[in-house]
């Protein structure tokens, strides 16, 4: 097999690898939604439970899309740096580049040069974010609208950045919260506290509200065009027409530009308090300490 | 009686639901104020539209979260505390002998 033949081999099995998973949970969701009538706004399906000592784990729709999400760009990612070459030679290593660009502008802009190896966590986010959003204009039920998603980035990223605000010392850190006076600390406790909650609340509302919106308007026009369009003989009075495209333009709105705009902000956050929450000044006192001790005891 | 009870519970779920949603109102003003200003800002200087535009979509969806607060506690309401209360309430109800098991 010659080497351009193999390329294009390798570049239909990522495709494929791109679009499958949601194929796969599309057909998941056909096959497993319970059949009803009229409106019904409940969380993700639950397709089985494991048990576990404190309660049961569910395994819903929502870790199934999540993980088929995190599948299609792995494959994505992997298809668009295939056969890249030092002198560009293809549209779709142009398209990575300015992405990877573009991620790394934003980083150097937001929080100086010296984090810039938070651009992969960065680029992570925001891409995951914006697919499980956008998963929802394939019918799917998008993973951002359930809130263990969302708390789980969230949670993961308030690891980060207390993990950054201990680079200073624990004494620091543990001072911080009895600033400006000591009657503030539990103010700064819940502060502290709520920098995940608000996080994952912002995301997880903008999303929700899109889908129960959505859910509304559907179900409305499903009334109205049996009420105008209910006359016609035989089963085409049973069909909704005026649900065909109508909810789209809606789409539009809640899911492209709402997904990307939250998809953007959490990035943007994340940055943002890790970049404020780093003690500058304790770290470089702390590193010039480490580095006497180790002078002393070198000699 | 059950019906009488359960019929309250919904009632002020619903209520609840309405009032939370007063909580769209400091949003709704804030998010006015930043576009005012916004405007204000590209009238003066009209060549840094993009940069204004830019931050003030950002501020806004930051602003918008308490609005959200309220939205989904509006929704729990709505959907999800009504059927926990009213198992409350049967739960309650079956321990105290009041109702047939």
């Amino acid at each position: 097999m010659s080497k351009a033949k193999k390329d294009k081999m390798i570049d239909i099995l990522l495709l494929c690898m791109i679009i499958l998973p949601f194929v796969f949970c599309m057909v998941l969701k056909v096959l497993t939604t319970p059949g009803s009538e009229g409106i019904s706004i409940t969380g993700a399906l639950v397709y089985f439970e494991i048990p576990m000592p404190l309660m049961p784990l569910q395994i819903t729709e929502v870790q199934v899309t999540s993980l088929a999400v995190i599948i299609s760009i792995f494959s994505l990612c992997l298809y668009m740096t295939h056969g890249i070459a030092v002198v560009p030679n293809s549209k779709r290593q142009l398209v990575a580049e300015y992405v990877v660009e573009k991620v790394n502008h934003l980083i150097h802009d937001n929080m100086g040069s010296k984090y810039a190896s938070f651009a992969p966590f960065v680029a992570a986010i925001m891409g995951i974010s914006a697919f499980s959003s956008f998963s929802s204009l394939l019918g799917l039920f998008p993973p951002t609208s359930d809130m263990n998603i969302v708390a789980g980035w969230a949670i993961l990223v308030f690891v980060i950045i207390t993990h950054y605000k201990l680079k200073g010392g624990i004494f620091p850190y543990v001072k911080g919260f009895f600033e400006p006076v000591p009657i503030f600390a539990p103010f700064n406790i819940i502060g502290e506290i709520a920098t995940p909650v608000s996080m994952s609340f912002r995301h997880y509302g903008n999303v929700l509200s899109g889908v129960v919106i959505a859910t509304l308007i559907n179900s409305a026009l499903g009334g109205l065009s049996e009420m105008i369009l209910g006359w016609l003989p035989g089963f085409l009075g049973d069909i909704p027409f005026l649900r065909v495209g109508i909810p789209a333009v809606l789409s539009v709105y809640f899911d492209i530009f709402s997904g990307a705009m939250q998809a953007f902000i959490f990035a943007m956050l994340t940055m943002l308090y890790v970049a404020t929450g780093f003690p500058e000044e304790e770290y470089e006192k702390r590193q010039a300490k480490k580095k006497k001790k180790a002078l002393s005891a070198a000699q | 009686m059950l019906e009488l009870a359960i019929g309250i519970i919904l009632a002020g779920c619903a209520i609840g639901a309405g009032l939370a949603l007063i909580a769209g109102i400091g949003p709704g003003i804030g998010e006015g104020n930043a576009v005012a200003k916004a405007c204000e800002a590209i009238g003066r200087q009209p060549e840094s539209k993009g940069a204004v535009t830019s931050t003030m979509i950002m501020g806004c969806a930051i602003a918008e979260t308490t609005g959200l607060y309220g939205l989904v506690v509006g929704i729990l309401l709505i959907f999800v505390a009504p059927g926990i209360f009213t198992g409350v309430l049967k739960s309650t109800l079956e321990a105290m002998n009041y109702l047939p098991k």
